[in-house]
């Protein structure tokens, strides 16, 4: 066997700094071979969105508009048929869920009326909050075709119309509260597009 | 010690988390389905095998005063690996394992192999003792997530078994107390308990 290196100061020096530089050498590697199929899968899955929350298309414009009293910029995604806007899909967020960030896809008719709202990323618990996903629960089928101008998005709970999940009020009280944000940055989106 | 009892020693007797009771933080976390339990199993194999491989290589090159960072920074290059390749071609499981994955780093059981077996040993019987300790700690996830799986949700890696009465609206009647933390402990406790009652009757024959 051979003999360990000791450690003096320049073994070391040199050990951790071969190290480093190898492993960083490494990851550049993999991040190159990597980033365009995560990059495809991201639009995979926001294209999957897309279709689910909006009327048939041919055109998206995609737009990160910022307003005031966020905390972040809403994407925006205009989908377009023949040159006409066919409807709205507003990429949304709450802090208010269980475990903190939850971000939604709520597509909207050109008449503010929610054509469906389907999740995109959430950290809420297996079983109870997680019943947002459209593959685990037909929970949020319930804001399809309902226009938030006259359908309260609030829980029953706290007098609005929304049927909260059982044992879950307060995912379904941020999920409400990400609907309610996508809707009034619609409505302002389209009061600043009308002057 | 052989090589055979050197690679089936994970599973039983030296279990990392039935008997050594490492990396609880991910077991516990991502057990919630049999699924997840699975997949984050065989990414800390993966980083498991990787890193014994490599330490077991380098380990005479390596001053002793500065082994661990040296480690540390191996492990995190290859769990950072895993993470980018399961984002790129397994989005749905990277979704669900989230912020498990770069803790992998972290997990106990790795640096453990790394100090306790790959700095000390061939590169042939590490790269055993990896694949071993590595399957070892996937079967305990799976087994806990298995379990939980079958009493909090009444279903096996997604499949429904329909043993639950449903309520009015139709949905299951379930143990919910399973998905969430302390059925977690519940589960492991009792998961304990039976292994190292296996592991006694094992040793008096």
């Amino acid at each position: 066997m051979a003999k360990k290196t000791e450690s003096t100061f320049i073994n070391m020096l040199l050990t951790l700094f071969i190290i480093t530089a190898v492993a960083a050498f490494a990851l550049a590697g993999v991040y190159e071979l990597t980033k365009e199929p995560i990059e495809k899968a991201k639009l995979a899955k926001k294209i999957a969105a897309l279709n689910q929350v909006l009327p048939a298309f041919d055109t998206v414009i995609s737009q990160n508009i910022e307003f005031p009293d966020m905390a972040m910029p809403l994407g925006f995604n205009f989908a377009l048929k023949d040159g006409d806007t066919v409807g709205i899909a507003v990429e949304t967020f709450t802090m208010n869920g269980f475990s903190g960030l939850m971000r939604a896809m709520v597509g909207f008719a050109p008449d503010g009326t929610i054509i469906d709202v389907v999740h995109l990323e959430h950290k809420e618990t297996p079983g109870l909050g997680d019943k947002v996903e459209k593959k685990k629960s037909t929970w949020s089928d319930q804001f399809k075709g309902k226009n938030p101008g006259t359908f309260k998005l609030k829980v029953v709970k706290d007098g609005g119309d929304v049927d909260a999940i059982t044992a879950a009020t307060i995912t379904s009280r941020a999920y409400s509260d990400a609907i309610d944000r996508a809707f009034i940055a619609f409505k302002a989106q389209k009061g600043d597009s009308h002057e | 010690m052989s090589n055979l009892t050197n690679f089936t020693k994970g599973f039983i007797k030296e279990n990392p988390v039935f008997i050594m009771l490492l990396g609880l933080c991910p077991t516990l976390g991502v057990s919630t389905s049999a699924f997840n339990g699975l997949g984050m199993g065989l990414a800390t194999a993966f980083v498991l095998i990787m890193s014994n491989l490599v330490i077991s290589l380098i380990k005479n090159l390596i001053p002793a005063k500065v082994r661990i960072p040296s480690f540390i920074v191996v492990i995190a290059s290859f769990v950072t690996i895993v993470q980018l390749v399961l984002e790129g071609f397994v989005p749905a499981l990277y979704e669900s394992l989230g912020l498990f994955i770069p803790l992998i780093v972290v997990n106990c059981v790795v640096l453990g192999r790394a100090e306790a077996f790959a700095s000390k040993n061939t590169v042939f019987s590490s790269i055993i003792d990896g694949t071993g300790m590595g399957l070892g700690f996937t079967f305990a996830l799976t087994l806990l997530g298995s379990v939980r799986e079958i009493l909090g949700s009444g279903n096996i890696f997604g499949m429904n078994l329909g043993f639950y009465p449903l309520d009015a609206d139709g949905n299951p009647v379930v143990m919910l107390v399973f998905v969430l933390a302390p059925g977690a402990f519940i589960a492991l406790a009792y998961l304990v308990a039976l292994n190292a009652m296996l592991k006694q009757r094992m040793s008096k024959k």
